[in-house]
């Protein structure tokens, strides 16, 4: 029981490092400290940089909280955790 | 009566009767209706219910302007006030939401079993929230005095009576219902100008592809990098790498941004209204569809507008407006005082420039890129009065989640857990309705009466959410052992770190005149800005609280058994796979 509770949340606390460095790279990384050198990129008419900053950092958020969500119903459906 | 005014009339009044109606429909009937409207709301209507929570009056009429203005600074605002939903999703709401109680200020006192913590969150949600009030009651007023031309406190009172009207009868259960209908009212508000502007200017109906593409005027010229030159031009920085205060400035802003939204306990407490685990972490994610429906259209109307107005001036290179043959809306808002012209060379003709001796629009607000967005682009009547009633719904929902949030954290976490703890339950809900009308009448007032400061305040709520608040919750779900006493130290340390920065530079109480060092970019701590410092303050929460940890050992074993408990959502048995 103990055991199981404890390897619950270890898989929890590895998907979470999973989403947030994911959330990190899309938004401080793409956007703000490698904006310059992926500015020279384009997606249309957005230089790639100023597009992160502006919009796929929020697009990847949407990914991560549904993703995220989806693999905690498998995890808890495992463990026969539903509330 | 004029066309616009009647249309606007039908827009405003017609919303409030549909809010009252949906208030009257949903009255609270138990604390449990009152707080976290019977636990019984669904994730898709929950999540709509957090997007007209969290998108404010600055959200709808204020962050388009300033993305026009800042360019790519702007994009602080953009990834701070919705990345902080990755970290609710994750951190936070599951597990308080599995704890199962109705306001933060108690989740704070169940797990640092302490009367001082609780009345710290209290005050620190009470400050946060009544100076975000402030800026609803006065996005109220503006709307009702520029649309409808009624007295700004008119406005304000109209708007007072709705929100008492809706909150008070139906506590978080009318609240609810009703900010989903304001979000619909809202979101419809923003995005039809959106549409008609990117057709307009790129032949491309969805505003976040218009952005990327190509003029309609047959010149093949990429939008963006139209504006980037019409603003270099003119002396401005260039639209698309404009930078807001250096790198570290605006790592450190968005970082706060996003852990003060996470923080903020009105946006917390709507987790608590869902009946799983489950539902909140998909909440979350609901949540972030309706925000994000809004917020990556909001770069497309702030560039936009900024290249209409342009336009508008200069319609080609050297060859100026003439003040004479100025558009209404350009009249209209002189009224207002939003926006002032002086001819300074007397030539009869508009020059806008970066250059402060010879620019002679001498006021442009930034609000006006909104407000004014659907008269610079000639769109028809309807279109305006759509947009007076949107600003109203986004004021008037945020405006109402934050006095919920005022009002449990006085009637639940002050009066029935510190001073009267034998409250029935009957006069629990009498007390919350009666301390949410002395919240309306205080925010009306400060909202008639602006203190000074109330500028500088945003900078406050979100500096305590993410300082205090957020690195409190966060701790006491992932480190078990963190004790009381050294989370309550961790709190005041961090407050008191972003208190005295953001008053050494902007004045103590924002009184101006009272700042013992100066208010420019050099004087800042390695040039991060007041507003962006929350996440310093957090980073001494953190490190304070590790280190009186050692001080003080680990949290009895009850508490650490009550948070692996909260960790997982129902009762665990031996992993199986299907």
């Amino acid at each position: 029981m103990e055991e199981n509770k404890e390897a619950y949340w270890q898989e929890n606390l590895r998907l979470i490092f999973i989403c947030l460095a994911i959330w990190f790279v899309v938004s401080f990384g793409l956007g703000l400290l490698l904006v310059e050198p992926l500015n020279e990129f384009r997606l249309g008419g957005y230089k790639l940089g100023f597009w992160f900053a502006q919009q796929g950092s929020i697009y990847s958020f949407l990914g991560l909280i549904f993703w995220y969500g989806a693999k905690m119903n498998k995890l808890d459906k495992k463990y026969h955790a539903e509330s | 009566m004029e066309e616009l005014k009647l249309y606007t009339y039908i827009a405003v009044f017609g919303t409030f009767a549909l809010y009252f109606a949906i208030a009257w429909w949903a009255r609270a009937g138990s604390t449990s209706d009152f707080y976290v409207a019977g636990g019984g709301i669904t994730p898709l209507q929950n999540g709509m219910a957090i997007g007209a929570d969290w998108m404010s009056a600055a959200s709808f009429i204020s962050m388009a302007g300033m993305i026009a203005f800042m360019g790519y600074g702007g994009s602080v605002f953009l990834m701070g006030w919705t990345g902080g939903y990755v970290l609710l999703a994750m951190l936070l709401a599951p597990y308080m939401r599995k704890h199962g109680k109705f306001t933060v200020p108690e989740f704070i006192f169940d797990r640092y079993y302490s009367k001082t913590a609780r009345i710290v969150a209290v005050v620190c949600l009470i400050i946060a929230s009544l100076t975000y009030i402030i800026g609803q009651m006065k996005g109220v007023g503006v709307a009702f005095s520029r649309f409808l031309e009624v007295d700004y406190g008119l406005g304000l009172g109209i708007g007072m009576f709705v929100v008492w009207v809706y909150a008070v009868l139906g506590g978080m259960k009318g609240i609810t219902y009703t900010q989903i209908a304001q979000y619909v009212v809202m979101i419809f508000a923003y995005t039809i100008p959106a549409v008609f502007i990117s057709l307009q200017l790129t032949g491309n109906p969805i505003p976040q592809l218009g952005l990327g593409s190509t003029l309609a005027d047959g010149s093949g010229v990429y939008l963006l990098d139209k504006l980037d030159m019409v603003v270099t031009d003119l002396g401005f920085k260039e639209y698309t790498t404009a930078n807001l205060g250096g790198g570290l400035n605006m790592f450190a802003y968005t970082m706060s941004l996003m852990i003060g939204t996470a923080g903020l306990p009105h946006v917390i407490m709507r987790f608590f209204t869902v009946p799983s685990v489950q539902a909140a972490r998909q909440s979350a994610g609901y949540a972030l569809v309706f925000i994000g429906l809004l917020y990556t259209v909001a770069p497309a109307v702030g560039a936009m507008a900024r290249l209409n107005l342009m336009n508008t001036i200069e319609p080609t290179a050297g060859q100026n407006l003439e003040y004479a043959e100025r558009p209404q809306w350009f009249k209209d808002w002189e009224q207002t005082g939003l926006l002032k012209y002086e001819d300074k060379n007397g030539d009869g003709k508009i020059q806008y420039t970066a250059d402060k001796a010879t620019n002679e629009m001498i006021k442009v607000d930034r609000d006006i890129m909104v407000l004014a967005n659907p008269a610079i682009a000639n769109l028809p009547n309807w279109v305006i009065a759509l947009v007076a009633a949107g600003g109203l719904a986004a004021a008037l929902s945020t405006a109402a989640g934050l006095l919920l949030a005022i009002s449990s954290s006085i009637s639940h976490d002050l009066m029935k857990g510190v001073l009267t703890p034998d409250l029935s339950e009957k006069n629990e809900l009498l007390a919350g309705r009666v301390v949410m009308t002395i919240a309306i009448l205080i925010s009306g007032y400060l909202g008639l009466n602006p203190p000074g400061f109330a500028a500088g305040t945003v900078a406050l709520a979100f500096g305590l959410a993410a300082s205090s608040i957020f690195p409190a919750l966060m701790m006491g779900i992932f480190s078990k052992k963190m004790s009381g006493k050294a989370a309550v130290t961790g709190m005041i340390a961090g407050i008191g770190v972003t208190m005295l920065y953001v008053f050494q530079h902007k004045g103590i109480m924002f009184i101006p005149g009272t700042s013992f060092l100066g208010d420019m970019g050099k004087d800042w701590f390695f040039g991060i800005s007041p507003n962006a410092f929350g996440s310093v303050g957090a980073l001494v929460n953190f490190a304070v609280a590790f280190a009186m940890l050692k001080v003080t050992g680990p949290a009895p074993a009850h508490i650490q058994e009550m948070v692996e408990n909260m960790r997982v959502p129902g009762t665990v048995s031996a992993a199986h796979d299907h």
